[in-house]
């Protein structure tokens, strides 16, 4: 687990050094076609309120839960990732609490044998890597949303109810108490956000409330195995409200217990508007889940056949495919981290490599005009008029000498959005580069006699001088010089 | 096997029964009643016995990930007790 | 023959006459009408009539008579009940409960559908205890039904509307749901045959659930023939429930006439024990000895665990009920107390929605589960459950199927037992059969001072056939099952 580092939060009365410690539970809906029990669509988020709704995600009588085999797929591959064990056993239980947004009265989830369990997720924090134990992962199901009248809870007079949401496949990912700073806490999110994203069970929307965090925090004083006393924090809806809500947490703690006030064991939720966790008053008065087997669902038996089976679907992850593109395509290691972020970014750059544009020339051109433009237009190269053939294509023409760079550049950002041909549109516009050599050597021996001062200056050691040269005939081509023969011309004159 | 009012009030409130404390006075005799006759399952031999929850034996029973049509919304609310046309509707959370 | 003259018959004569010509769907269905409509007011066995429903179901059926002529389906115009547990389309289901009252459900029951495809006229909800709970009926929100046998005694519970509707010769077939005897007593209790098939073997789908590891769905009918005309009808792998066996129903009356020559019938001794009245002990036992001279092979044999059961069950029962009925909160559907505050309104509408029984439960099964008593009571009751089972398992290494008493008792006064506990006792003989998921089907077999007395067939898990075929075998050589109740149509 990791390095116990003790953490001075921000300067207070140094009354004791305290450990931070934190555990993060994401709930995570799944990207599954349809919904958890139900073959409502699973797709809510834009649909009329309680137009994605029928018998069973209402909660009508009679009706019965039917589980998405997919669902428990994504649930298994999930855990894979994160290293855990899968049993052979698994099961649902229902969770009893009245509340309006779930329906039954009940949340289908997983008590005491859930889906999988002792897992791991390594990150680098600051250059050390970081272990943080996953305790288990279960699959659950999610609940309709509310909306309170004056958008408040607390003084709404009534509040509407939309069951859209309820019943899609929620997984839910607990995490060991092994953080122990706000940072920490942030990067690990993040790391399984990118983790879930990549292997296509989660699309990573914090703000739509798709990805959720509550942590656990407690203080206790630097030596002491044992746990303070733990509160939980609600309501952070993003990595930047989980960095301060927990800053502000650890704070808030220590200034109670230097005080030598005592902690309760509390819900806090995170007011973004106050930059503060306030105390939330309890939704049950009396919180027992009683918790027992779903009788309307037969229980799991995974099988080593099916863990194989998902096991073999998973994607190469991340840190793996970065050590493959070092070792295969000769890429810097910074480069193949970038390139690797996401799935969709490393698949793309392996088209580019498997079509025989060269490793480094795709790398750089992927992680900067194409990513500049990317992040100007909100489109991604595949979704692109362009394309990742389009690029192809168009380094293509680059790296065989057909057109310049800078000829590159302009195409690429003008057919970026638009698309079209690049070929097509070289030969057309007469884009194509100039390597006629004796046009070429014409001009350079014009360059050499309109640049004296030039010629004496390179050969008196002045290096920068010769880019004037070069310049001199790219200008009188209008860029589309090829350089590389300009430059081996010009080395033989003058060098020779 | 003996029951205190205020057993019976937190399991009341669990159940979010509304009971009258005349209504809960009698639950607390009868529930007692029950729970000793439903000593006799101390009679039975369970020492390292599974527990069964379901009789099917039945295992991995799933549907594929197909979506199929919703109720439609008027259908999903016309048996809301309050509803505004497109959601339902619910008092005050808090009191 | 008049219309009224239908009242009585079993479905296997009015499918007979229906395809010689003799009646009409419409016809039987103006008999059935005319009967309910004489008797009813005083038996108070159906909550919602169906008529329009049930016209043009029989309009339809008359057509496809027709047309399809033999290749008909067998129920194609057969009047029915369905108990109000279970879920049709536009058609007001309470579960005989005030916390349901107006719920018009936007979907049909896969049993009932399963009817309707094959051309059943349901003319309407029959009356139940609230939320299946009960052993007499008298716990419905909406009134008591009365004994077609002694209007002055219960039908048994908690499928009793269903039961009366058939020993009262309204329809010759209901539906009923059996968690823990809700078929097999009241069928007992009116002199009707009563069969809860295997666990799984029916689809719940629409089934209002009180305690979802043990409902199931049956059939009450006046012989053994028609009952397994419903199941093969209802039955089979539905894959809306989960729960549901992939196994085909297969054809069961194919099996009904094969005698009980040489099968070997276990008596469990439990089954006779104090609680039992004396007579219903003799006509069990003269049914017994029927049975031995058609040549089945009759053994002793002993459930040790049987008495354990009932205390299995209601923890097992009021556990599942107490999460099952969470979903009454008045948010989406149902009776809402408007109140101030959520809070206020979840627990007056509840209050106000359930009875004193449903409460009860509830309470019973909220506090086996709660923190501190989920191992004492839920835990050790599951356990208990494996043991029973198992018994069942190894009884039937050794016999074929068993026969038993279904009820300890023959129908008693309305309003007698008022006791929760003995009550409770009515089921000890069926509830077994449900921790176990087992067949069971109830036959006449005789009347007790005027009032009917049934025999327990109860065979192992998928041998729901076996269960039918010694009930029909014992059917074929008496006739109680053709006695039927003396309500008169003038009060």
């Amino acid at each position: 687990m990791s390095e116990a580092t003790t953490v001075s939060v921000a300067a207070g009365p140094a009354a004791g050094d305290y450990e931070v410690v934190i555990g993060l539970e994401v709930h995570a809906q799944l990207r599954t076609r349809s919904k958890m029990f139900c073959s409502c669509s699973a797709d809510y988020v834009d649909a009329a309120p309680n137009a994605r709704t029928c018998p069973v995600c209402l909660g009508l009588p009679g009706s019965l839960p039917v589980a998405n085999r997919e669902a428990i797929l994504m649930t298994l591959r999930t855990a894979l990732a994160l290293e855990c064990d899968i049993p052979a056993h698994s099961k649902f239980d229902r969770k009893n609490y009245f509340y309006p947004d779930l329906p039954k009265g009940y949340q289908i989830s997983q008590y005491d044998e859930p889906l999988s369990r002792h897992g791991r997720l390594r990150f680098p924090v600051d250059g050390r890597e970081v272990t943080c134990g996953i305790t288990r992962v279960h699959l659950e199901e999610d609940t309709g949303t509310m909306h309170h009248e004056g958008d408040v809870l607390q003084s709404a007079a009534r509040s509407v109810v939309d069951f859209n949401r309820s019943g899609v496949p929620l997984m839910e990912i607990v995490g060991e108490p092994d953080l122990r700073s706000p940072t920490e806490a942030r990067e690990y999110l993040q790391r399984l956000r990118r983790l879930l994203m990549y292997i296509g069970v989660n699309d990573g929307n914090l703000e739509q409330g798709s990805f959720r965090c509550d942590a656990n925090v407690s203080l206790r004083p630097v030596g002491s195995r044992d746990l303070g006393v733990k509160v939980e924090i609600k309501n952070m809806n993003s990595f930047r409200a989980v960095h301060r809500a927990l800053e502000y947490e650890i704070e808030r703690q220590r200034s109670v217990l230097d005080s030598g006030g005592a902690l309760e064991q509390e819900t806090r939720g995170w007011v973004e508007a106050r930059g503060a966790t306030l105390a939330q008053r309890s939704k049950e008065q009396a919180h027992d889940y009683r918790y027992f087997p779903e009788p309307d669902l037969p229980p799991l038996e995974l099988s080593k056949e099916l863990v194989e089976e998902v096991r073999d679907a998973l994607p190469e992850l991340p840190e793996a495919r970065a050590a493959r593109f070092v070792e295969q395509y000769g890429i810097s290691l910074y480069d193949a981290a970038v390139l690797t972020d996401t799935r969709e970014e490393a698949d793309c750059y392996e088209r580019l490599a498997a079509a025989g544009v060269p490793a480094k020339l795709a790398a750089n051109w992927q992680m900067g005009d194409v990513a500049r433009l990317a992040r100007e237009t909100r489109v991604p190269l595949w979704e692109s008029g362009l394309g990742v053939d389009g690029v192809r294509v168009l380094l293509g023409l680059l790296d065989s000498g057909t057109i310049a760079a800078t000829t590159a550049k302009e195409l690429l950002e003008e057919l970026y959005l638009r698309g079209g041909d690049p070929q097509a549109l070289v030969a057309e516009r007469g884009l194509g580069q100039v390597s006629d050599e004796a046009l070429l050597a014409r001009l350079v021996d014009e360059a050499i006699a309109a640049n004296p001062r030039a010629v004496a200056d390179y050969r008196g050691g002045k290096q920068q001088a010769f880019g004037a040269l070069v310049g001199h005939v790219k200008q009188a081509t209008a860029g589309k010089a090829d350089a590389r023969r300009v430059t081996e011309l010009l080395r033989e004159r003058l060098d020779g | 096997m003996q029951l205190s009012p205020e057993d019976v009030a937190h399991v009341a409130l669990l159940a979010r029964l509304g009971l009258s404390e005349a209504e809960q006075e009698r639950l607390r005799a009868e529930l007692e009643a029950i729970l000793d006759h439903i000593k006799a399952l101390d009679a039975v031999g369970i020492e390292g016995v599974g527990e069964t929850a379901q009789v099917t034996g039945l295992v991995n029973v799933w549907r594929a990930d197909e979506p199929r049509p919703s109720l439609d919304a008027a259908a999903a609310l016309g048996n809301a007790p309050e509803a505004d046309g497109a959601h339902f509707v619910v008092g005050a959370i808090q009191e | 023959m008049s219309a009224a003259g239908w009242s009585g018959r079993t479905a296997v004569e009015c499918a007979a006459a229906l395809r010689s010509g003799e009646v009409t769907a419409t016809g039987l269905l103006a008999s059935a009408r005319g009967r309910r409509d004489a008797v009813d007011g005083r038996l108070g066995a159906f909550l919602a009539r169906t008529d329009d429903l049930a016209e043009r179901a029989a309009a339809a059926a008359d057509e496809r008579l027709a047309r399809e002529g033999m290749a008909a389906p067998p129920l194609c115009g057969i009047p029915m009940a369905v108990k109000d547990v279970m879920c049709i389309e536009g058609v007001e289901t309470t579960a005989g409960s005030r916390i349901l009252s107006g719920f018009r459900p936007p979907y049909t029951a896969t049993a009932v559908g399963r009817l309707l495809d094959a051309g059943a006229v349901v003319i309407g909800k029959t009356n139940c205890d609230e939320f299946a709970m009960g052993s007499s009926n008298e716990n419905s929100a909406f009134g008591p039904v009365g004994n077609p046998w002694d209007l002055e005694r219960v039908p048994g519970g908690s499928s009793g509307g269903s039961a009366a509707a058939v020993g009262a010769q309204i329809v010759p077939l209901a539906l009923g749901s059996d968690t823990g005897g809700s078929i097999r007593q009241p069928a007992s209790l009116c002199g009707v045959v009563g069969f809860k098939p295997t666990y799984g073997r029916v689809s719940r789908h629409g089934l209002i659930a009180f305690a979802s590891s043990l409902d199931q769905i049956g059939p009450f009918a006046h012989c053994v023939e028609d009952a397994a005309l419903v199941y093969e009808c209802i039955g089979g792998h539905d894959p809306l429930d989960s729960t549901s066996a992939p196994d085909a129903v297969g054809d069961v009356r194919a099996e009904l006439g094969r005698g009980v020559a040489g099968l070997r019938l276990g008596v469990p001794r439990e089954y006779f024990a104090a609680g039992l009245d004396d007579g219903v002990r003799r006509c069990v036992e003269v049914a017994i000895e029927t049975l031995r001279g058609q040549g089945a092979l009759i053994e002793e044999v002993s459930l040790p665990s049987t008495a354990a059961a009932l205390s299995a069950y209601y923890i097992v029962a009021p556990a599942e009920c107490s999460s099952n009925l969470a979903r009454y909160d008045g948010v989406r559907y149902g009776r809402r107390v408007a109140s101030p505050s959520l809070q206020q309104s979840y627990l007056r509408t509840r209050d106000e929605g359930f009875g004193a029984e449903v409460k009860r439960r509830v309470m019973l099964g909220t506090y086996a589960l709660s923190s501190g008593y989920y191992d004492a009571y839920y835990r050790k009751a599951q356990k208990v459950r494996t043991v029973i089972a198992r018994e069942f398992a190894e009884v039937f290494t050794r016999v074929d199927a068993l026969v038993a008493p279904t009820s300890p008792t023959a129908a008693f006064p309305i309003g007698e037992r008022s006791d929760p506990l003995s009550m409770y006792l009515c089921d000890a003989l069926t509830i077994p059969v449900n921790l176990a998921g087992l067949p069971g089907v109830s036959v006449p077999c005789g009347l007790v001072d005027g009032l009917p007395a049934g025999l327990q067939v109860i065979a192992p898990r998928m041998a729901d056939a076996l269960a039918l075929r010694v009930a029909a075998s014992y059917e074929a050589v008496t006739d109680w099952h053709s006695r039927r109740a003396p309500l008169g149509v003038a009060a």
